[in-house]
């Protein structure tokens, strides 16, 4: 166990390991625009959807059933099928991502939504807003921590998960862990491993300092 | 992309074992992250100091790309079931040890303090007041561990207990997509099969909850 | 101001929210809805800016058929105060106070001025401002509640259970902050409540709603405490309405004699024996201190000096239930009655304040008696704690 750790700290710290085509940074950084990529277009599809079904109240069912199918599909299973359907591209990479965050984050967008005080609504109604003007000034902010946490879990199951894009002969970190496990290389697959957990901290981290800088000021009852 | 039909009704054999074989590795990872959340989340929730620790160790397990953790493991349990049936539960533990804190968080003071005013003892306390009231969030993150479970087993076929995940491999080598999509297709309905009868089993715990919550969300939104 | 006519509210479900209601609403008084849960009151109140669109009848506000304006518009010109307040937890105290203005289009430092200037008025200090809702007590809140309501200064003041979130002393607060605004502002206020002496402490008017949606009763807290329009209403108003009806006339009528006082720096052994037992003994500027009694007087020091009986001295302003109150735990069988100033005017006797309690609850019944055979006749009205009268007045 101890020669391990040392080969992987070897492994994780030597510079021929870090540079080239090959190497840990170009790793890191295609793993980077899998993820920032897939989460993104996961973001611009998921939040009109959330944000419209937590304002008008319809398909509230759909919304918090989705994250549980969302869970249910096996990713494995899905960027298999999509390759075998779409041939040698980095779409079954990015098909499979996506799927797997959208549904997170319509769900806790729309409990986001949902969480909002129906009192607060009444009032906002009350005293003269329109629907729209409900949602962009009293909805939208008071649901934000929640959305925001929606992306940070969806951010760092994505990132996790990029791995498969190396399942399918593409880059990323993965690399690592399926070269290693062809290759019978603990160390390898280890490092790689260690890689994406460290990203996917990472970027959870940044997420969260991003929604306290977001919402600087605010008091904490209204996060 | 085609889909033969006729392959399903020649491997029903085959599929009957292996949706068999993938609940054997996903139901006891349940089962044992249970059993390790419970302990951890009531210390968590009683030791405020230890909260933080728990939780965001439970959270980095959660960023490990599941694959590596089984080659973790490999050395320590080998190629059994164990090994995929560990890893699985180091992924279950992130949402038990999450939900048991937040449903104990959610237990009205008043309730526990009543308790305590009859003169019932911590640990009685614990387990015929807390415990029952925090049973729906606890059941929320059995639900969602469950179903995590069943979706992530697939991943264990490089180990050879991947259950229906083995079909998956099965139709990447033989670049035959039939048998994939039998094997999204099971692992979706053993999903929702399971959490179905999570939710039933909650509907039969929890016999004071009943008939309350929708009224309360249909009133909530006809006043929104 | 406001006119219901035979407006219904009825729910897909067969459930009957209001039944039926004629009722006009005069400009610059308070009308308060009352009754219990289920009776249609709030439903009532929110048809009035369409946040409840009624099923049959037509509502109109000055004259104007609500249906045909833009239910925003609508609202943005009829002030709105909530229980719990319903204050924007992530906007500032003054940024909630300005959100009408702003939808207005006032921009944005003329609704910040106007937002300043309505936390003085509800009596909040100027630095809550800039605090967050929650920064806030309950009671604060309700007042920001109403400062929001009152921002683009509308007409109509529409107030769904507004203190029922706070404790007795801080309702009582608001109460008299409500009652003193209103005395300033003149708004035509409908104020729904559960509480049968908030309504009669602050209604003009009280309507009376009973489960089904149905109006039993729309009178002068006088007339409807003096004249229950049936058991329903009766029961309601409790078996103190009697004296909840003394609680509505003021002591100003009552006369008083002069009283003989005692001054606090007399010497004991200068005090007369004779008369009353009981003697007042004041302050040198003549503010009631307390009773003495002439029979255990001590030895020696002045009459401040000795052991006072508790006073409770009462204004013009005051009400004949607090004037009963004191005559009834008072020594000397007798109230003190004071300037504004709190300067002894003289005493009334428990019998005269008895005998005025009595002619009051006459009189209430008969002026209810004459506005029933003599609708249009001006209503002889007893002098009222009442800040501010009705304008016109219409039978139920």
């Amino acid at each position: 166990m101890l020669e391990l750790l040392k080969n992987l700290a070897s492994w994780l710290t030597s510079p021929a390991q870090w540079s080239g085509p090959e190497g840990i940074a170009t790793r890191v950084l295609e793993h980077l625009e899998y993820s920032v990529l897939a989460t993104l277009a996961a973001a611009v599809i998921a939040l009109p959807i959330g944000l419209l079904i937590g304002h008008t109240g319809r398909g509230a069912f759909l919304a918090v059933n989705l994250s549980s199918f969302g869970r249910a599909l096996p990713t494995v299973g899905l960027v298999t099928l999509v390759f075998l359907a779409g041939g040698l591209s980095v779409w079954p990479v990015y098909v499979s991502l996506v799927a797997l965050a959208v549904p997170v984050i319509i769900t806790n967008t729309y409990a986001g939504m949902a969480a909002v005080d129906p009192e607060v609504k009444d009032a906002a109604k009350g005293v003269g807003l329109r629907g729209r003007q409900i949602l962009w000034q009293v909805e939208l902010p008071l649901a934000l921590p929640l959305i925001m946490t929606g992306v940070r879990l969806a951010t760092v199951q994505v990132v996790a998960t990029a791995t498969i894009a190396a399942y399918v002969s593409f880059g990323g970190l993965g690399r690592y862990v399926f070269d290693g496990l062809a290759q019978r290389d603990l160390v390898q697959v280890l490092g790689g491993a260690a890689l994406v957990a460290v990203l996917a901290v990472a970027a959870d981290l940044a997420l969260g300092g991003l929604t306290r800088l977001l919402f600087r000021g605010r008091p904490a009852a209204a996060r | 992309m085609t889909i033969e039909w006729g392959w399903f009704p020649d491997h029903a054999d085959e599929m009957t074992r292996l949706t068999a074989d993938h609940l054997a590795t996903a139901v006891p990872a349940v089962l044992l992250g249970l059993l390790i959340a419970l302990p951890l989340a009531v210390l968590a929730h009683r030791v405020r100091p230890l909260r933080g620790f728990v939780l965001g160790a439970s959270n980095i397990l959660y960023t490990i790309p599941s694959l590596a953790f089984f080659v973790l493991l490999l050395p320590i349990t080998g190629l059994t079931r164990t090994t995929a049936i560990v890893g699985l539960t180091a992924y279950t533990l992130v949402v038990l040890v999450r939900n048991t804190v937040e449903g104990l968080d959610a237990v009205p003071v008043k309730a526990r303090e009543a308790s305590k005013a009859m003169g019932t003892k911590p640990l009685r306390t614990l387990l015929t007041v807390e415990l029952p009231l925090a049973l729906p969030v606890i059941m929320a993150g059995v639900r969602v561990a469950t179903v995590m479970s069943i979706s992530l087993v697939s991943v264990a076929s490089y180990i050879g207990y991947g259950g229906l995940g083995q079909l998956f491999t099965d139709g990447f080598q033989r670049n035959y997509p039939t048998p994939v999509i039998a094997g999204v297709i099971l692992t979706l309905l053993l999903a929702l099969v399971a959490d179905a009868l999570l939710v039933t089993v909650q509907w039969l715990c929890t016999p004071w909850r009943r008939g309350t919550s929708r009224q309360r969300t249909s009133k909530l939104w006809k006043r929104a | 101001m406001i006119k219901f006519d035979a407006v219904s509210k009825r729910y897909p479900n067969g459930t009957t929210a209001v039944d039926d209601l004629s009722l006009d609403l005069p400009e610059g008084g308070v009308t308060v809805l009352v009754g219990s849960s289920g009776c249609g009151k709030t439903t009532t109140l929110r048809m009035v800016n369409r946040m409840v669109e009624p099923t049959s009848g037509t509502i109109s506000v000055g004259g104007r058929d609500i249906l045909e304006a833009d239910a925003a518009e609508l609202r943005r010109g009829i002030g709105y105060v909530i229980q719990q307040s319903g204050l924007f937890p992530h906007r500032t105290i003054l940024d909630n106070i300005a959100t009408v203005p702003l939808l207005l289009g006032w921009g944005r430092r003329k609704a910040r001025a106007r937002a300043a200037e309505l936390l003085e008025l509800v009596g909040l200090p100027t630095d809550a401002g800039k605090r967050y809702p929650h920064q806030l007590s309950g009671g604060q809140q309700q007042r920001v509640g109403v400062a929001r309501a009152l921002a683009a200064d509308p007409p109509v003041l529409l107030m769904d259970e507004p203190f029922g979130a706070v404790d007795p002393v801080v309702r009582t607060q608001l109460q008299n902050e409500l009652l003193r605004l209103q005395e300033e502002l003149r708004k035509t206020v409908v104020f729904v409540t559960h509480d049968i002496d908030e309504a009669v402490r602050l209604g003009d008017r009280i309507a009376v709603f009973r489960t089904g949606g149905r109006l039993v009763q729309c009178a002068e807290p006088a007339e409807l405490l003096a004249r229950p329009a049936d058991d329903f209403v009766a029961d309601f108003l409790g078996a103190e309405r009697g004296l909840k009806l003394l609680s509505l006339t003021t002591l100003a009528e009552v006369p008083y004699a002069p009283g003989q006082a005692i001054r606090a720096d007399e010497p004991v052994d200068k005090i007369s024996r004779d008369g009353a037992r009981w003697r007042l003994v004041t302050s040198p500027r003549g503010e009631p201190l307390g009773w003495l009694d002439t029979d255990t007087l001590p030895s020696g020091g002045t009459a401040g000096e000795a052991r006072l009986e508790a006073v409770r001295a009462l204004r013009d302003t005051d009400s004949l239930l607090s004037a009963l109150n004191e005559a009834v735990s008072s020594p000397a069988a007798a109230v003190a009655r004071v300037t504004a100033d709190g300067i002894l005017t003289g005493l009334t006797s428990r019998d005269a304040i008895h005998e005025r309690a009595g002619r009051s609850h006459a009189e209430a019944g008969r002026a209810a008696a004459t506005k029933e055979t003599a609708p249009d006749a001006p209503a002889t009205k007893n002098a009222t704690l009442r800040k501010t009268a009705p304008t016109a007045e219409r039978p139920a």
